[in-house]
């Protein structure tokens, strides 16, 4: 190593001290920790004692895991696609090239900054089945055809349909995404389709998904990792981690925090994190293999 | 796909009308709920705005004072100052530890070119990969030994040793600054830190702005970071606070708790309003470069 390169070695070094000691306190013990954990029987209060792999046989027949695990994909199930497709409308709306973009862009948005606990409040106002605003506007509608609205979160059926739709109010994000790459896509490529005699339907499959479609994916992703984890939104709107009413939404990260921190089992928590953690990653290759040679990367 | 007939046009303008409505609709309604007095936030079919006795508008503003003062229980002795006190301590040295320590590393990964930093770099990166409830259970126990358990400590010093993503952010921005610059400033014989703190930094200002303000609303808005390492009710943030004072015994009215909903959107709206450029530009930016 010439003086120079040394030099550098030392100064690189330095700057990355913060990120060496955060990374092996904040990241890597507790990655270590909790693998370890995970094959072990384990509550805070006595030190951890191995068990092999217990804990995820014991996973496999744990109905509440199994629960918890279906109750997630229900609601990712719901809310994932109904979200992208929310979200690239709104873009698609904002990109018409219409006056006053800017200011449906900010309503749109707005409410993915608004503190997910505050609106938890309001949202509990309109789902509430007898004062709630949502079911004063869909009670004369429903009374046509002699059906009355559901209780939303108070029906264990209606409860993941319910948080589903709360969703969709702040999809701002994904929009605000999707938003960037239409603008990116190049206005010739329109005309010449339009010249080609392509309707709009037409221009929108064969132009702008294609065009678009490494900002889909970029949202796919990101959307199955969050919804995997919901947490915040059931806990506040179900009042608890007992996923209120009837367990419909005891949620996969509601039953883990539970566990951990309420039955004190901290092993068993840990293997399920790590069960979590695998089946972001398989869903995660399993999109990209599906989207790969769908994915259109420009220049 | 720009719209070119007149019909299209009126379409476009009318869907963008209607969901306005929708979409805006939650937080008037917070506010207008926030105003009224109680026997009015349960009116079947809704009144629309507060009104008094005699039908006239008559907000009713006395209902912030009252959940202000028991937004920490009823007998007053925490009230909505502690709570925001908390709040901003934990957003304010936040944001300052994101700036500094993640400028210093991003510029250790991008500036120096020294042996290993490349491999530093990938781990750095596969770090986001990792789920929060991965790191859950050890980090509880991390802060337990430390003694920080029911303290404000877990909630900011993190912040002081860097994160995946904001590094990431930040060396992307400083690798488009021209390495002649830093050139230059070591023919000078500049430091390293100098060229660092004189001349990176004051060209990075909008990644800075960028990161200070995702921490610092992340930091507001943060729910299940409190709820694991806060205790007392003395030491609760907004968010914290504002789910307990709704779940609490007896309930709560419906006008208070929107009150309370209401003062915490607020400044995030504001802060909202004043970096909107900045901000639209950072989402964009995280969805396609990254």
């Amino acid at each position: 190593m010439t003086k120079g390169e040394k030099r550098n070695l030392r100064h690189g070094l330095l700057f990355c001290l913060p990120w060496f000691i955060g990374f092996a306190v904040f990241t890597a013990y507790p990655v270590a920790a909790s693998l370890f954990y995970s094959f072990c029987d384990y509550s805070v209060l006595q030190t951890p004692v191995w068990c092999g792999a217990e804990n995820y046989r014991r996973m496999a027949t744990d109905a509440v895991f199994w629960l918890s695990l279906k109750n997630t994909l229900i609601y990712a199930g719901l809310s994932l696609p109904a979200g992208m497709v929310v979200a690239l409308g709104l873009a698609l709306l904002l990109n018409t090239g219409v006056r006053g973009v800017t200011i449906f862009r900010t309503i749109f948005y707005l409410p993915a900054i608004v503190p997910l606990v505050a609106s938890c409040m309001v949202w509990l106002w309109i789902f509430n089945g007898q004062y709630g605003l949502l079911n004063w506007a869909l009670r004369p509608v429903l009374a046509v055809f002699g059906v009355t609205p559901p209780g939303w979160l108070g029906d264990p059926a209606w409860a993941k349909p319910a948080l589903a739709l709360m969703s969709l109010w702040g999809v701002g994000n994904a929009m605000v995404i999707y938003l960037a790459g239409l603008q990116n896509v190049p206005q010739e490529l329109y005309e010449a389709a339009e010249i080609d005699g392509a309707g709009a339907a037409r221009r929108f499959w064969h132009v702008t998904v294609p065009m678009i479609s490494p900002v889909i994916y970029f949202n796919l992703i990101m959307g199955i990792i969050g919804t995997l984890q919901v947490f915040t939104t059931v806990f506040v709107l179900t009042g608890g981690a007992d996923g209120q009413p009837a367990r419909s939404t005891l949620f996969y990260a509601l039953y883990l925090f539970s566990t951990a921190f309420y039955d004190l089992r901290m092993g068993y928590a840990c293997a399920m994190a790590w069960v979590l953690f695998l089946l972001i990653v398989a869903l995660t290759v399993a999109a990209t293999k599906l989207t790969e040679k769908r994915i259109h990367y420009a220049g | 796909m720009p719209v070119k007939t007149t019909l299209g046009r009126g379409v476009a303008y009318a869907l963008l009308l209607a969901l306005s409505v929708v979409f805006v609709f939650p937080l008037v309604w917070m506010v207008s709920t926030s105003l009224k007095p109680i026997e009015q936030t349960m009116a079947m079919p809704p009144t629309w705005v507060p009104r008094g006795a005699d039908g006239s508008l008559q907000p009713r503003w006395e209902n912030y004072r009252a959940a202000l003062a028991t937004m920490g229980g009823k007998d007053g002795r925490v009230t909505f100052w502690t709570f925001l006190g908390n709040t901003l301590l934990v957003c304010g040295l936040g944001v300052v530890g994101a700036v500094l320590s993640n400028a210093v590393i991003a510029y250790g990964l991008a500036k120096i070119r020294w042996r290993g930093r490349e491999a530093l770099f990938a781990v750095t990166l596969a770090t986001m990969m990792v789920p929060f409830p991965v790191l859950m259970v050890p980090l509880y126990e991390v802060f337990k030994s430390l003694g920080w358990i029911g303290t404000l400590k877990p909630l900011w010093v993190p912040s002081f040793f860097g994160g995946a993503f904001n590094i990431f952010l930040m060396r992307q921005f400083f690798r488009t600054i021209p390495e002649e610059l830093s050139e230059a400033a070591r023919i000078d014989g500049c430091s390293e830190w100098q060229i660092f703190w004189r001349i990176i930094l004051p060209l990075s200002k909008p990644v800075l702005a960028v990161v200070a303000l995702f921490h610092f609303l992340w930091a507001w808005n943060d729910f299940l970071g409190p709820l694991l390492f806060l205790t007392r009710t003395e030491t609760f943030t907004l968010a914290l606070a504002l789910q307990n004072y709704q779940s609490q015994a007896g309930g709560v009215q419906w006008n208070h708790l929107m009150a309370a909903s209401t003062v915490m959107v607020v400044p995030v709206i504001v802060l909202f309003f004043l970096t909107q450029k900045t901000f639209i530009k950072g989402i964009a930016t995280t969805g396609l470069k990254g």
